[in-house]
């Protein structure tokens, strides 16, 4: 009852401000106009709906809003309309009056495409009253779309009562539009409204200007939408071009995280890893177990579930990693394309193990509400997820080379990497350097694929598609330089993501790895090669 | 030449050739002539399956030759396999004619749905045998001419290479995935009706190609033995086992890794092209980078810088991957597989023939069988490169 209450108060509003402000419907009384539902004809009930939108009378939103659900019921013998309420009460539409029965008799007011479209149009108009802000936004929003020069009145009732400045401004320009469209309006508002439009910058607003602009207009009005027109399309160019580079570096986080702990054991250790991709994907099932077991058990951590998984990614693809290093790499130093061939076997046993484990189909991982959602910039979109991983993968590049320059393990891994006898002879224990390296590089492509299941499938096959586009990067990069590791990774990304739009994905990928192989044969080891005598070690 | 071919050939390739051509002579024989139920007569699938894997000892060959003797390691040979394969594919498409299922006398099926009003101009010629066939040489042949021309002149060794042959073939992979590529996209070039006007369906023709794939083989053998036995062999060897040194000998490195990794190609592409009648099928997951390393590992199995090993080594693998892949070990096969690429690195990295040659080599020797032992010790891998 409370919530019929409500309704019924916001519709008194409504219809303060309709008298107030609008001109007020004088063609006929509000129960004529109600009464043309019952003639079950088209025209008969387009008519009613615009009678009755623009009557000011607090019923007018119940009847448009029941039309639209077909619940308005009309009796066609006593020409009575009804209201059937959402509660299974009943209401007389012209009066309000509480009803015992809708007589059987009586049949739901039909509505073709053209009806529901000005249905549409009169519950806008109806809702720019709404104290619901959000409400009265999405309708502000859509008298841009539809423009319908009817709801003029309306919309400036609205907007000299408005007083929240984006729905304020959603009105405006809405009004700009329907006055473009209006064929009587003078020539200074239609030249404002070009303005106003000009102002709101987007697709929509080229779109309506194009219109507008191939319409029977003044000259003035023609001249100043057409540079209108101009000035909207080179700043979205400016603004594809940003968003261009925003994927871009969002892609070049994931290639970059992917490549990280390539660029470890290919750059700095010499070892062909083939299953490093397989490492990512332990790292994404350990997040899946883990955020497994928090649904079943403490469903509250949900949130800090990706806090929980890096650590534990880490361990597992680090320890899966020593144990390669123990058992089957040690004995393949010096023999890159052995270790290739030995690693690619290891690759295919660890995607069957996890496949016989957990299935062959895609796993669930689920976002943590942080990681959710996006917030605009300018004319462009932003995930969190995408923003997040950027940051990540930026803290986790900070956090290797901090450790590779300043902890004694960093010293050991880079004095083994120049000069391996020098350093066995200066009493370091080169074989656990090895082991822990290696276990470095697994573990961090284990973090890698953390972040990867927040934005991939998660399946037996995520490491695989990640596996040649790392070793380009590395590659590309310079092998035995996270620097260059860096650089490629973003080089790659953007480039990717600026020739996505011209060439398409498919043969923008294509691109790019004939790129690469051109560019290899320039400098065939990376943009940022070692020298000296490293290079033919 | 003939003294050239017999001078290379020692007991071993002798008995691998005539295994190969008895094989191609009774098997059909027995398929056709024999009446079916019979304990000597090879059923059709079967030697539909066998002929399948000549044409993979073929793509091995290929391998060994760069790999064994050069120390190219490619893992993009499945690329210039699918090459080949596709431009058979194509000449059996054109063959098919006004018998699709459009009845497009001009167009094959899938540009018939595509709306394609006309053939694209890279189909020409491809419904004349001889063009088809100088294709299946030329395609892969360019191909590895251009990559290797660009790889080997700015000096692109070891994984390096390995890893942007990796790349070729995935971008191939990508690029015949796409519909508009013209080549059938993701379902490739299927549904062949004729070969030469022989139906590809009918026994006869199976076993025809089957014997054609085992001739195939042997001349490939033949080539690869010419090759590596002659001078120009030795200086691959010497590539293979100290690239700088042989350079600075004054030998032009870049233009025999050129040549034998375009004579390479040429020969996947052969096989490709066998391969596709009998298997009846060309799609583009015959440029998975997955098919490429399996290929090489047939090799290591075989035996790398052996030939004979790497045809062997082919059929061996794939012999137990149709075994166990269709009985109740399927699932476990990646595992094996996986335990394979493991195992041969570690254990046996000489693979089976070349560590059968260092059992019997000393033994042979005490036999006072100077000429053999020379012979033996420039097929399996340098004592040098082993120690290293």
């Amino acid at each position: 009852m409370p919530a019929i209450c409500l309704a019924l108060l916001r519709s008194f509003i409504v219809s303060v401000v309709l008298i107030a402000f609008a001109a007020p419907a004088f063609a006929a009384t509000f129960a004529e106009s109600v009464g043309k539902f019952a003639t079950d004809d088209f025209s008969d009930t387009e008519e009613a709906i615009g009678e009755v939108a623009s009557s000011g009378n607090p019923l007018a939103y119940p009847i448009i809003s029941a039309l639209q659900d077909e619940r308005l019921m009309f009796d066609a013998d006593t020409k009575k309309v009804y209201i059937k309420q959402t509660d299974g009460k009943a209401i007389d539409a012209a009066t309000g009056a509480a009803v015992d029965a809708i007589p059987d008799s009586a049949s739901a007011v039909n509505l073709n495409n053209r009806l529901r479209r000005a249905v549409d149009a009169a519950i806008g108009g109806l809702t720019l009253m709404s104290p619901d802000a959000s409400a009265r936004l999405s309708a502000a929003q859509s008298v841009f779309k539809s423009h319908d020069e009817s709801m003029l009145p309306t919309v400036e009732a609205a907007l000299a009562k408005e007083t929240n400045r984006s729905i304020k401004q959603a009105l405006s320009e809405g009004r700009a539009a329907m006055l473009l469209f209006k064929s009587d309006a003078s020539e200074t508002d239609k030249l404002g409204a070009v303005a106003t439009i000009k102002a709101r910058g987007d697709q929509d607003a080229l779109a309506l200007l194009t219109e507008i602009s191939g319409g029977d207009q003044p000259a003035s009005v023609t001249k100043s939408a057409s540079g209108a027109i101009a000035s909207i399309q080179s700043s979205l160019a400016m603004w594809s071009g940003v968003q261009n580079a925003w994927y871009g570096l969002s892609l070049g986080s994931v290639l970059l995280l992917a490549a990280i702990g390539l660029a470890i054991t290919f750059g700095v250790m010499g070892v062909i890893n083939m299953a490093h991709g397989e490492m990512v994907m332990l790292g994404a099932y350990t997040t899946f177990a883990v955020q497994e077991v928090i649904r079943t058990s403490y469903p509250a951590l949900f949130d800090y579930s990706l806090f929980i998984a890096v650590p534990l990614a880490f361990l597992v693809a680090g320890a899966i990693g020593i144990l390669i290093e123990r058992t089957v790499i040690r004995f393949l130093y010096g023999r890159p394309l052995e270790t290739l061939l030995a690693t690619w076997g290891l690759s295919l046993i660890l995607q069957q193990a996890v496949r016989t484990a957990f299935g062959p189909t895609n796993r669930e991982v689920g976002n943590p509400s942080w990681m959710s959602g996006a917030f605009d910039l300018g004319q462009i979109t932003i995930t969190y997820n995408r923003l997040w991983i950027l940051c990540f993968t930026l803290a986790v590049f900070a956090i290797l080379l901090a450790m590779l320059r300043y902890t004694a393990l960093g010293l050991e891994m880079r004095a083994v990497t120049q000069n391996r006898r020098m350093a066995a002879s200066m009493g370091i224990a080169t074989s656990r350097v090895d082991a822990l390296t290696f276990g470095l590089g697994s573990g961090i492509a284990g973090i890698a694929g953390v972040a990867l299941s927040q934005i991939d499938n998660v399946s037996p096959n995520l490491g695989q598609s990640y596996i040649i586009d790392s070793f380009m990067v590395v590659v590309f990069g310079g092998v035995g330089n996270l620097w260059g590791t860096l650089v490629g990774a973003f080089t790659l990304g953007i480039a990717n993501k600026f020739l996505e739009p011209v060439a398409g994905a498919v043969l923008g990928k294509i691109a790019i790895l004939v790129l690469i192989i051109l560019f290899i044969q320039k400098r065939p080891r990376g943009l940022f090669a070692l020298k000296g005598r490293a290079v033919e070690a | 030449m003939p003294h050239m071919l017999t001078r290379s050939l020692d007991r071993a390739a002798t008995t691998f050739i005539l295994i190969v051509a008895a094989c191609g002579v009774l098997i059909p024989l027995s398929n056709l002539l024999l009446p079916a139920g019979s304990a000597l007569q090879v059923p059709t699938y079967l030697v539909a399956l066998w002929g399948k894997y000549v044409c993979y000892a073929i793509l091995a060959l290929s391998i060994d030759l760069i790999w064994g003797y050069c120390g190219i390691l490619s893992l993009g040979h499945g690329a210039f396999f699918a090459l080949g394969g596709y431009a058979m594919g194509m000449y059996l498409m054109r063959q098919i004619g006004s018998r699709g299922v459009y009845g497009n006398p001009l167009l094959p099926d899938f540009m018939v749905f595509l709306n394609w009003s006309k053939l694209p101009w890279y189909w020409y010629g491809f419904d004349m045998f001889p063009f088809a066939a100088l294709m299946v040489l030329l395609v892969p042949g360019l191909l590895a001419f251009c990559f290797g021309w660009l790889a080997f002149r700015s000096r692109v060794t070891g994984v390096y290479l390995s890893i942007i042959t990796q790349a070729m073939t995935y971008a191939l992979l990508l690029a015949f995935f796409r519909n508009d590529f013209g080549f059938g996209g993701n379902n490739g070039l299927t549904d062949f009706k004729d070969i030469l006007g022989f139906n590809v369906q009918a026994e006869g023709t199976r076993a025809a190609l089957f014997a054609l794939s085992c001739l195939a083989l042997i001349v490939a053998f033949l080539i690869c033995r010419a090759v590596v036995s002659s001078k120009l062999g030795k200086v691959l060897i010497a590539i293979r086992d100290a690239e700088s040194r042989t350079r600075f000998l004054g030998y032009r490195v870049e233009s025999y890794k050129l040549f034998v990794f375009t004579l390479s190609a040429c020969m996947a592409g052969v096989a490709g092209a066998l391969y596709v009648p009998q298997v009846g099928i060309i799609n583009p997951s015959e440029f998975a980078p997955g098919n490429s390393i399996e290929a090489v590992i047939w090799v290591a199995v075989g035996g790398r810088g052996t030939l004979v090993g790497a045809a062997l080594g082919a059929i061996v693998v794939n012999y137990a991957k149709t075994f166990f892949t269709s009985g109740a070990l399927a699932p476990y096969w990646l595992f094996m597989l996986g335990a394979l690429f493991v195992l041969v690195t570690l254990l046996l990295p000489k693979g089976i023939v070349g560590t059968f040659n260092a059992w019997w080599e000393p033994f042979k020797a005490k036999q006072g069988d100077a000429n053999a032992e020379s012979a033996a010790r420039e097929d399996g891998i340098s004592e040098a490169k082993m120690a290293e």
